[in-house]
């Protein structure tokens, strides 16, 4: 199978995933308590304005025809309008705040691999107690929850230390980005556009806010990489090809990044794939710790007030997410991996 | 003759939960410059711990307990760091059991050769070690194209030369072939022995050639030594050792290799195992499975001597 066959399979393949996960979301959000409109209003609201607001949400039709109608929508690339506040389309209001979670999942990714990595070589490195005391965080940042992580961050950081902020993206208005050769680029990434329009001031205010969160969510990650990177380079520093390394002698570092490593971090791809799921999980208790205007935060806020679509269509948003990044994961294994052909 | 590598009273231990297995006890052997030295033994005699030992390539729970190596002089077992790294590969090369995992998946053939060439000669750059790697590659019979390919792209007697290549890069003294052809057929055996032979001349190298296989032995090795249970029984040229084997152990590896021209002859088997290493019979180590022996063999062990024929035994017999 070449690989423009296999992407296409897995995309192909995608479809009824998303599906399945947006029906199950659909009709569990419709038989939780309580309802868009009930939740608009006081509890003694007029009768008459609580029909009128089901009948304009189109919530009075039978369910069926509710969810016929919204997977037709979906399929013409609509994600309808919101059902509390102002009404407003969904698809706007998640692309608006997809850049903040986007950019929390990159750098607390890059704090678990480092983290992660470097501790698992580490530990194989130099054994004894060094490696026991690595062993142990690993099992107690996989079992320590986000929210702990952030809040002893944010108490030393933020209250006692007062270097780093302990909420927010940004201070003041977000750096707006870069005009080349008539062409505005804005990515969202506040570090990211900061540095394209060379605002040197905005990057650190930017990166500041950034740095607690994702260390929170990032250690919490880091724990499982910690574990799989250590337990699969002891397996291939027994191996074979790493003894006859040695033998012609090869310097230490090189055995063991070279030759260790480079296979022990196979297995260590895939995790992080699939700790990719776990890390948009992560990402909204975080958001909803550090204050970050993501998509976490607008799910959780969504849900509370029953906003259907809102709840929807950010799902079928990050399941898309997800299954992109995972694919992307399983196209670098291969590249990594050149016994590996798609 | 030349020393080129000295064994002395040589000890390793597994230091295992079950308790100390002695994989080698009491070595001593002088490897001599130009020759190749045939090291027999069933599995577990420690001849692969021998290789080990010689390479400073011991990894915890094995320990040497007592004894030296002596590599032109210098002691091997004494050496760290720098000292020992520049020693294996340079001076002293190994070619192991497995071609198929000895070398590394993820890089190309081409990389093995630059990283290696270029971690032991400072003043010599990448482009001077791909030169060095198309010439190695020519004299094992490999097309210089196929340096661009991955290991798991060549079959186990292509890997097999090139990890032949990859060991004489450097022009080293000493190599150390473990098994070179276990894991290979028949017909690629015979090929990839040939080839050691011819560079074994080419590159005036002394050999050592471990092996289980009596016929490798016999067919590459202008001495051999018998290993059992971490000792050497016999010591001898090969000629003498195949016509008149002494050590009872030896006469029955020499008895169970079958002979395709006189299938009359009964294939003899030694009767028992090799005795667990954590737990070696009193007196000659042998004698549970020896034929011929008798009181002292129970209780008094054997020294490796010199007899008047210029043969070295290790047993009561003689």
């Amino acid at each position: 199978m070449g690989l423009r066959e296999y992407i296409l399979t897995r995309v192909i393949l995608t479809i009824p995933m998303v599906f399945i996960l947006l029906s199950i979301v659909f009709f569990v959000m419709r038989i939780l308590p309580g309802n868009p409109v009930l939740l608009r209003f006081e509890k003694n609201a007029d009768p008459q304005l609580i029909a009128s607001y089901t009948h304009k949400l189109g919530l009075d039709k039978p369910l069926y025809i509710q969810y016929i109608d919204y997977i037709n929508d979906l399929f013409h690339g609509n994600l309808g309008l919101s059902m509390s506040g102002d009404f407003s389309p969904v698809a706007p209001e998640i692309m608006s705040r997809f850049p903040a979670t986007l950019e929390l999942a990159i750098y607390s990714t890059l704090v678990a691999i480092l983290l992660g990595i470097g501790l698992g070589v580490l530990g194989v490195a130099k054994r004894g107690k060094v490696d026991s005391a690595i062993k142990l965080y690993g099992i107690i940042s996989y079992a320590t929850p986000v929210f702990f992580v952030g809040m002893v961050l944010q108490i030393v950081f933020g209250v006692f230390l007062h270097v780093l902020p302990v909420y927010g993206r940004y201070d003041g208005t977000p750096p707006s980005g870069i005009t080349v050769a008539g062409i505005h680029i804005q990515t969202g990434l506040y570090t990211l556009d900061s540095l394209l329009s060379g605002n040197f001031q905005a990057f650190l205010n930017s990166a500041s806010h950034i740095v607690l969160p994702s260390i929170a969510l990032g250690v919490v990650i880091s724990g499982v990489f910690v574990r799989i990177t250590r337990a699969n380079m002891l397996e291939t520093i027994r191996a074979d090809f790493v003894i006859a390394a040695r033998a012609r002698g090869l310097k230490e570092r090189t055995v063991l990044l070279g030759y260790a490593l480079k296979n022990a971090i196979l297995p260590v791809v895939t995790v992080i794939g699939l700790q990719f799921a776990i890390l948009v999980s992560g990402a909204v208790l975080t958001e909803t710790e550090f204050s970050i205007q993501g998509l976490g935060l607008y799910l959780v806020d969504r849900v509370y007030f029953r906003d259907y679509t809102a709840v929807q269509g950010t799902v079928v948003f990050l399941a898309i997410i997800i299954t992109t990044v995972s694919l992307l994961i399983d196209i670098m294994y291969a590249y990594l991996d050149p016994r590996v052909r798609l | 003759m030349e020393t080129i590598l000295s064994i002395r009273n040589l000890s390793v231990s597994y230091y295992t939960d079950e308790g100390e297995a002695r994989a080698i006890r009491n070595l001593s052997l002088d490897v001599e410059k130009g020759e190749t030295l045939g090291i027999v033994g069933e599995s577990g005699s420690g001849k692969s711990t021998l290789a080990l030992a010689i390479m400073g390539l011991l990894q915890p729970p094995a320990r040497v307990k007592t004894g030296s190596i002596y590599y032109k002089g210098r002691n091997i077992l004494s050496m760290q760091g720098e000292e020992i790294r520049k020693l294996r590969g340079k001076e002293i090369a190994m070619i192991f059991q497995d071609p198929m995992t000895s070398l590394n998946p993820v890089k190309k053939i081409r990389d093995h050769f630059i990283e290696y060439i270029t971690e032991h000669m400072e003043n010599i750059d990448e482009h001077k070690a791909l030169e060095i790697a198309r010439k190695m590659m020519k004299s094992v019979g490999i097309s210089e194209e196929r340096l661009d390919d991955y290991p798991h792209q060549f079959s186990g007697g292509m890997r097999q030369r090139v990890m032949i290549a990859l060991a004489l890069a450097l022009n080293p003294n000493l190599i150390l072939a473990d098994e070179p052809t276990t894991a290979l057929d028949v017909l690629v055996e015979a090929q990839i022995l040939e080839l050691v032979k011819r560079l074994k001349n080419e590159f005036s190298l002394t050999l050592i050639l471990i092996t289980h296989n009596m016929g490798v032995v016999a067919e590459m090795a202008d001495r051999v030594a018998v290993m059992y249970c971490g000792r050497i029984v016999e010591l001898s040229k090969t000629e003498e050792l195949y016509k008149n084997p002494k050590h009872p152990y030896t006469k029955g590896l020499i008895e169970s290799i079958p002979l395709l021209y006189n299938r009359s002859r009964k294939l003899v088997s030694i009767p028992g195992h090799p005795p667990d290493l954590r737990n070696i019979p009193s007196g000659c180590s042998f004698h549970p499975r020896c034929p011929y022996a008798f009181d002292k063999c129970m209780n008094v062990e054997p020294e490796l001597e010199k007899k008047e024929d210029g043969r070295y035994v290790a047993c009561h017999l003689y």
